[in-house]
This record gives structure tokens, C-alpha cells and sequence, in this order.
């Protein structure tokens, strides 16, 4: 009990101590909010423009979720291919390595030409291309370094190279695809902010950041990190809850 | 009547970068239903090969491996192996580790009956209580005992253990012996055990097969007089130690470190 008393309160506390430390940096050196806006300025901003919060973070929201949804999709698919395949490695690494050193910032105006209007599919696809390929690693790793006696023993009972899939490859390589997970949670976070900001007339909390800016609304801008930063957290320990649900098994007891 | 398990001159060559490396060459081998045999050999000579060919996981060049009078030439579900390493499925308890051969090999038997199996299996080695607990919770002994229980769930008619022991410490394996023939009486199969381990050969088998160096050949057969349960006191008889003698002996020639019959100056 006291444990977990611990786990809700030394986070919160340390948060509170954060704010007031930021609070009176800013008092005492005197920064005006365009500078650096205090803790005290973003309530005004997040009643203010409240509803704009709640739907742009809805927006911002959903399109994370579908980019990394395809880049699960897309990212096991290709570490599927790579993990069973050496010659298919072989040829998809360097191109996949290629593609993920493009700095995604370059491909956002590419896209948002290629795809003129098509806002939520843009996002969507940047999210998706920043996101899938540590998935991609992370599966084609675990799968390659796979035991060879595990196969061995389903195998010799006669099991499909799918059933061996099932039964042994995919939940064996759990703990690293949710290690991946995590970093391209962060990642697809970032693709959506990167679209909404460049896009005109985009949507998203990326637009609202943009707005503060041309409105030269400052505390706005300072409200939309600080948002960005909640649905950032909250998004990740979605992952990390899935994380103890499917591969809780790889957490040894402590002793 | 077929013998459960024949090899006919056998040879087969893994294909390296260097060219063909022969590990097998000429192996004969014999073994009726409910043997036991211990195959035994330098490091390197093609053991664990063996193994892969009666597993039907691998095809030899030339020779044929029969079962049952029936040539192998792909995995069979009538066979059970257990390795070394217990290769156990760290997110599965051990009862539904146990378990999994029969999700995969064809049979009739209801979930019950299917957990009521693993069950008796686990209790008949000794593993009562730890049905519910994971992999990673059970000491090395105890996981190379659940291995075995997955390896016998199917009722496999040939049990091919690749080194199972000797990974464990000197008391934890001779416990397993015992297990082993407790096991047997009870789940008859036929067995092949390979082994770096003498004693354990002696003590298990009833049959001892060594194997030269590499490419490998069957060198020398020993028939274990003594078959069924015995206790450890048996290997510290006179006829042990003389089982012994002649098969470190034969290790030796394979080795290349002692000549072989008829070449001796």
C-alpha cells in the first residue's frame, strides 16, 4: 500500500516542484512571456482556447495512433520477411537504413505537394514513415536470433513453418517489438506535429502551435508543448501497459 | 519383425564454404522396440547429427534411416526429443509447456484429457506442484525434467535425447538417471541418449554405440548385461568398472590417442 502511495505521489510532487522552480525562473529573471512564458500564463491560454485543445488533441491523437497502427502493420510484415529470409535481408536492410537516415522534416514538404488537401492521410503517412522502422529491426532481430533448438522441437512434430510462427517466433520476439514500440510511439508523435506544422490550414495540436505563432500569441505556443508532452506520456504508457499484458513473462520477479 | 530404429550406411557431408565436411561415414546401428541406446564419441564426430537424421530434420546423403522398417524422410510426430538446453517457453506455465506437442501432433484426446496427461507426467517425474509456475521459476534440473515430460507428452514410439544432463551438477544428474528408469517402466519407449558422459551410458542404456572421430563410422557396440531399473551402487561394481575400462578405452582409439586392434606393435 505504501508502495504504491509512493508510485502516484513522488511523480506528482516531483512535477509540482518543477513548475515552481520554472514559475520563479521566469519571475526572477524578468522574461516576458515571448521570451518564456510561466506556468502561470497557460491557464488563461488553456481556458481560453479550451475546446480548440480538446478537439485538436483529439486530432493529433487519432492520427498517431493510425500512422503507428500501419507502421505495426507494415514494420512486422517487413521484419517477418527479413527474420526468415537472409537473401530478403540482405536486400531490404540497406534501403530500409537508406530510407530511415532521410531527416523526415525533408519529406514533409514532398508529401504535402504529392498529396495536395489530403491533410489527415499526410499525417497519417508521415507518422507511419518516421515510426515503422525500429519495428522493423526489432522484429527481423528477434525472429533471426530465434534458438535454433525451439524450431527444432515443434519441427520434429511435424509444425508449419506458420504454426511455428504462432506458436514460438511471434510471442518469443514480444519483449523486443514492445522495446521498439516505445521508441515509435515517440517517433509517430513527432511525424503528426511535423505535418500539422508545415501544412497550411492543418488541424492538430501542430496548427494550434502554428496559430499561437502567427497570432504571436506566446503562452498559446507554451500551452500546445505542454499538451503535446501529456498525450506524449499518456500514449506511451499505453504501450507499457500492453507491454505487461502480452509480455509480462519477461519481467523476472525481482528477488 | 523390423527393429524400431535401423541405420544402413549412412554418410552424409555438411556443405561449408571450404568445401564438404564429412561428419558421418558409414554408420550402422541397430535398436529394438523398448532399447535403450547410448551413443557416445569425441566432441565434433557427428552425434547431434545423428540425432537431426532419426528426428527425420535432416536427409543423409546416402543410407537410409527406417523406423519401424519404413524409411524417414521428413519429421514424423511418432518421435520426442528433448536437447541440452530444455528450450521451455518462458511465457507458458510448465503444465501448458508440457502441453504443446499435443497442439500440434494429430490426436483425439479432449483439453482435459490433454491436461490430465501432462499432469501425470510431470507428477511421474517429480515435478508435483510445479505445474502452475514458469520456466524461469524452476531450477535447471527441474526445467530438463519438464522438457522431458513435453518430449514423452505424445506417447512418442522413439525418445531421442541429445545430451539432456550435461549441462546439470554431478548429484542433480544422477537423480535424473533414476528418474529416467522410473520413466521408462512406466512410458516405455525406445530410446537414444547422447552422451559424453561414460557412467551415464552404462547406468541408462543397454546397448552402448561408439562412434570414431570424424567423419564418424560405428567403432564399437557394447551390450549393457544388467537392463531395468538398478541403483547407483551398480556403478561401482566389478562388471562396471570393467564396461568402463573397455569403453574409455575405445574413446581413446577414436580419439586417435590409442591404436586400434590389429595395429598395435
Amino acid at each position: 500500500m505504501n508502495r504504491n502511495l509512493q508510485k502516484v505521489f513522488v511523480p506528482i510532487i516531483a512535477m509540482i516542484i518543477f513548475l515552481v522552480i520554472w514559475e520563479a525562473a521566469v519571475w526572477a529573471a524578468g522574461w516576458p512571456n515571448y521570451k518564456m512564458a510561466s506556468p502561470s500564463d497557460l491557464l488563461p491560454a488553456y481556458t481560453k482556447h479550451w475546446e480548440l485543445f480538446v478537439t485538436m488533441s483529439w486530432q493529433t491523437l487519432w492520427r498517431t495512433v493510425v500512422g503507428l497502427l500501419l507502421a505495426v502493420v507494415v514494420g512486422t510484415g517487413f521484419g517477418m520477411i527479413m527474420g526468415f529470409s537472409r537473401m530478403m535481408r540482405d536486400a531490404l536492410y540497406p534501403l530500409l537504413v537508406g530510407f530511415n537516415a532521410i531527416p523526415k522534416a525533408t519529406v514533409v514538404p514532398i508529401v504535402a505537394l504529392m498529396f495536395v488537401g489530403a491533410h489527415d492521410f499526410n499525417t497519417v503517412l508521415i507518422a507511419f514513415m518516421i515510426s515503422f522502422f525500429p519495428i522493423a529491426v526489432s522484429v527481423s532481430i528477434g525472429l533471426s536470433t530465434l534458438e535454433p533448438e525451439y524450431r527444432d522441437i515443434l519441427r520434429s512434430l511435424g509444425a508449419s513453418q506458420s504454426t511455428i510462427f504462432w506458436k514460438i517466433a511471434l510471442p518469443k520476439t514480444l519483449p523486443e517489438f514492445f522495446g521498439a514500440m516505445k521508441v515509435a510511439v515517440t517517433l509517430a508523435f513527432i511525424g503528426t506535429n511535423l505535418m500539422e506544422i508545415v501544412s497550411p490550414h492543418g488541424r492538430g495540436l501542430g496548427a494550434l502551435f502554428d496559430s499561437g505563432k502567427t497570432n504571436s500569441d506566446y503562452p498559446l505556443m507554451f500551452a500546445v508543448l505542454i499538451a503535446l508532452a501529456v498525450l506524449g506520456i499518456l500514449l506511451y504508457y499505453v504501450v507499457v501497459a500492453l507491454e505487461k499484458i502480452f509480455a509480462g513473462w519477461a519481467e523476472r520477479p525481482a528477488q | 519383425m523390423f527393429p524400431m530404429i535401423k541405420i544402413e550406411g549412412v554418410r552424409h557431408a555438411y556443405k561449408t564454404p571450404s568445401g564438404p565436411l564429412p561428419v558421418l561415414d558409414g554408420l550402422e546401428m541397430s535398436l529394438e522396440e523398448g532399447g535403450f541406446s547410448a551413443v557416445v564419441g569425441p566432441s565434433g564426430c557427428g552425434k547431434s547429427t545423428l540425432t537431426r537424421l532419426i528426428s527425420g530434420l535432416m536427409k543423409p546423403d546416402e543410407g537410409k534411416v527406417m523406423l519401424h522398417g519404413e524409411v524417414v524422410t521428413g519429421p514424423r510426430a511418432t518421435v520426442g526429443m528433448a536437447f541440452q538446453n530444455p528450450v521451455l517457453l518462458e511465457w507458458r506455465s510448465i503444465l501448458k509447456n508440457v502441453m504443446l506437442p499435443l497442439e500440434i501432433v494429430p490426436n483425439t484426446l479432449t483439453k482435459a484429457e490433454r491436461e490430465e496427461r501432462a499432469r501425470y507426467l510431470l507428477t511421474l517425474v517429480g515435478l508435483e506442484g510445479f505445474e502452475d509456475k514458469r520456466p524461469s521459476e524452476l531450477s535447471g534440473g527441474m526445467r530438463q525434467r519438464a522438457s522431458l515430460c513435453r518430449a514423452l507428452v505424445h506417447k512418442p514410439e522413439v525418445l531421442i535425447l541429445d545430451e539432456p544432463f550435461g549441462a546439470l551438477d554431478a548429484f542433480t544428474r544422477e537423480d535424473l538417471w533414476q528418474t529416467m528408469h522410473r520413466v521408462k517402466e512406466n512410458e516405455p519407449f525406445t530410446g537414444v541418449l547422447i552422451t559424453h558422459d561414460l557412467r551415464e551410458a552404462i547406468f541408462l542404456a543397454d546397448q552402448v554405440v561408439v562412434l570414431s572421430g570424424r567423419p564418424a563410422r560405428t567403432q564399437y557396440l557394447l551390450d549393457v548385461p544388467d537392463t531395468g531399473p538398478r541403483d547407483l551402487d551398480h556403478l561401482y561394481t566389478p562388471e562396471a568398472a570393467e564396461m568402463l575400462a573397455i569403453l574409455r578405452h575405445q574413446i581413446e582409439i577414436a580419439q586417435g590417442r590409442a591404436p586400434a586392434e590389429g595395429e598395435a606393435a
